[in-house]
């Protein structure tokens, strides 16, 4: 059976003909947003019925962005998101991992007990425990330098610490504590290190790839949070830059300045997906052995 | 592994302490705070004491009755028309407001039909809640199979050795790193009826004689065009999980399956579908628990509008809960949401069970 060559071209090209008509779908609206944040609202507006809106042309400058800083404090916002994913991935990685290094590695009265609870935790959507988690957090103590705090609403805490550990990250950590050779764990016990060198010395440098995921995963999460710091942070100190993009609805909608502010938190994200994208679309894929 | 190396309770507890501590107050707790909330009065902040009251919110979100109303008839037994020559009916709120009928107090009209002469009515004690459920059911079971066979064709696309390929992947999964807010804002451009490039592009391809609709603005479109935005958001995630689960297919199968000149379509149904078993269960299972957690495209986008065509369980949890302080109120809806979500992953895992 020969292959006709002309019929395998032909193929080939109907192939990637499909490929990018399907990749306009997905990329159009993103190429639009960026356009549009160098476009003063009038010719943004007019340039939605022609396909001048997915090109830089007309009266092209920067004007939206100093705009949009002065109609809110976007670099507070953007301060306060990298403050928030930042510490909480941190402190997820580290919590999480020795969580499942208990649960994996070590044997204890009560470890099977509560990895079940832990797991079962995976069928509970965050939606169906926001509202009474705002009452708990609303009335939870705090110690500060300044003494005893009731309530934890309006501060950065409370955009943190409910998000550290979760059952994704500690069952993706299990599952690939229980993938290590079991034997190294013993010879470096032979050798006597305690369980806290075990951990640092020998597990955790062979875990770059699940600490990637874990990492990719939460800050994907974080980032992107709206409904938790929306209900819970009412003051703009505290707000993360997706709530933030409420002070661009208020009275007069400028909507050129709204793609700039778009364009400002989502191309950095963009960037780094870009930049890391099979350890992305990796960490993604690994969230399928749970099934 | 059943060496004293491995055993020690001390050190078990003490790493996995901070992270089960964390998950049990953050988690656990506050669902088991929602089930006993839904069955009090709690508001976040309220001068009054909270009290028990038993299933009363369950009542209030779940009432629903039919009751048929009669035509209106004059001493001799004669429907009454009007000048129209409509047949005339009495007034709901004869009934719902009549002591006569204390179970019907308070509630509303929901809808109704025709039967005979006589108009049947359902009423519900939550209108606003019924178009919740309504929707949010409506949104999963259009989304859970269109985005899951899509995302499977993507996969079946992209997983063909080409140049190039990886460069497609990127790009399809794009959408799913983007905040679900700024897909948001950006598809209220693409929706818009008056300068919305959705219909510009409809214009240009039927050489203008497409009428522009007002996508969000209209009750019968709004609910579409969230799920359509949601679909082409998720569905490279999607995508991502199928190929994961193409890739654990052996490929020696397909070899077999070639040698014994199996046609395409043959190939798939019974070498490549039956190895996505799991993964199968797996993206109905993520769809539908994100499809029932439906927010922030209503909260950007509609509001629940127009008429309250858009409105979703989670939103109106949060609504009630946040906006109108109803902790009690907020609770009882996550509590029957869970119940749903709960429910309908068990049937898909017991209905996609192996056989």
């Amino acid at each position: 059976m020969a292959v006709n060559p002309d019929n395998y071209g032909l193929r080939l090209f109907v192939r990637y003909l499909v490929l990018c008509l399907i990749a306009l779908i997905f990329i159009f609206p993103l190429v639009f947003m960026i356009n549009s944040s160098f476009k003063p609202d009038s010719q943004l507006l007019a340039d939605t019925s022609s396909l001048r809106a997915f090109l830089p042309v007309g009266d092209i400058s920067l004007n939206n962005y100093f705009g949009a800083f002065r109609r809110a404090p976007v670099g507070l916002f953007v301060l306060n998101s990298v403050l928030v994913t930042g510490t909480t991935v941190l402190l997820s990685l580290l919590i999480c991992s020795l969580a499942a290094f208990s649960f994996a590695f070590l044997r204890w009265k009560g470890r099977d007990v509560l990895l079940s609870i832990v797991i079962a935790t995976l069928i509970i959507p965050f939606e169906t425990i926001a509202i009474p988690l705002l009452l708990l957090v609303s009335k939870l103590p705090w110690i500060g330098l300044d003494g005893l705090h009731w309530g934890w609403l309006n501060t950065y805490r409370v955009q943190i610490v409910p998000w550290i550990a979760d059952g994704l990250t500690i069952f993706l950590f299990v599952q690939y504590f229980k993938a290590l050779p079991g034997e190294l764990i013993e010879a470096s016990r032979v050798e006597g290190a305690n369980w806290w060198q075990v951990y640092y010395r020998v597990v955790m440098p062979l875990s770059g790839p699940v600490l990637a995921t874990a990492a990719i995963l939460k800050f994907l999460v974080m980032y992107n949070q709206y409904l938790w710091p929306l209900i819970v942070v009412q003051q703009e100190s505290y707000r993360p830059v997706m709530v933030g993009l409420g002070y661009f609805f208020q009275l007069n909608v400028a909507w050129g300045e709204v793609m700039a502010y778009l364009t400002l938190i989502t191309v950095p994200v963009l960037i780094f997906y870009l930049l890391l994208q099979r350890a992305f679309i990796a960490s993604i894929a690994s969230t399928g052995v749970k099934g | 592994m059943a060496s004293k190396l491995t055993l020690s309770n001390r050190a078990g507890w003490t790493f996995a302490l901070p992270g089960f501590a964390l998950i049990f107050t953050f988690i656990v707790l506050p669902f088991f705070f929602a089930i006993g909330l839904s069955l009090t009065n709690q508001r976040l902040l309220s001068p009054n004491p909270t009290q028990f009251v038993g299933l009363e919110n369950y009542q209030q979100l779940l009432g629903l009755a039919v009751v048929t109303l009669e035509p209106e008839r004059n001493d001799a037994g004669e429907m009454i028309r009007n000048a129209a020559g409509e047949i005339q009916y009495p007034r709901l709120r004869a009934i719902t407001r009549s002591d006569d009928y204390p179970q019907y107090r308070g509630m509303r009209e929901w809808f109704h039909w025709q039967s005979g002469e006589n108009v049947m009515i359902v009423i519900a004690s939550d209108v606003v809640f019924m178009k919740a459920l309504v929707n949010t059911f409506l949104f999963v079971l259009v989304v859970a199979p269109v985005q899951g066979s899509l995302a499977l064709m993507l996969a079946l696309l992209i997983n063909h050795k080409v140049k190039g390929i990886n460069l497609f992947r990127t790009i399809y999964f794009m959408p799913v790193v983007v905040s679900i807010v700024v897909v948001s804002l950006l598809w209220r451009f693409i929706y818009d009826g008056q300068n919305g490039l959705l219909n510009s592009i409809l214009q240009a391809l039927t050489f203008g004689l497409f009428q522009p609709v007002d996508w969000l603005g209209s009750p019968s479109t709004a609910l579409p065009a969230v799920m359509a935005m949601s679909i082409w958001q998720a569905v490279g995630f999607h995508m991502v999980i199928w190929l994961a689960g193409l890739q654990t297919i052996s490929p020696t199968l397909y070899e077999a399956a070639a040698i014994e000149g199996a046609s395409r379509w043959q190939t798939f149904r019974y070498v490549t579908w039956p190895g996505l078993r799991n993964t199968a269960v797996l993206v109905l299972v993520v769809i539908t628990m994100q499809g029932f957690a439906l927010f922030a495209q209503i909260d950007v986008m509609t509001n629940g509008g127009p008429l309250d065509s858009t409105q979703t369980l989670v939103f109106q949890a949060v609504e009630r809960g946040y906006g109108k302080q109803d902790i009690s109120g907020g609770s009882t809806i996550s509590v029957i949401l869970f119940a749903i979500v709960l429910a309908i992953s068990l049937i898909q895992r017991w209905l996609t069970r192996e056989r």
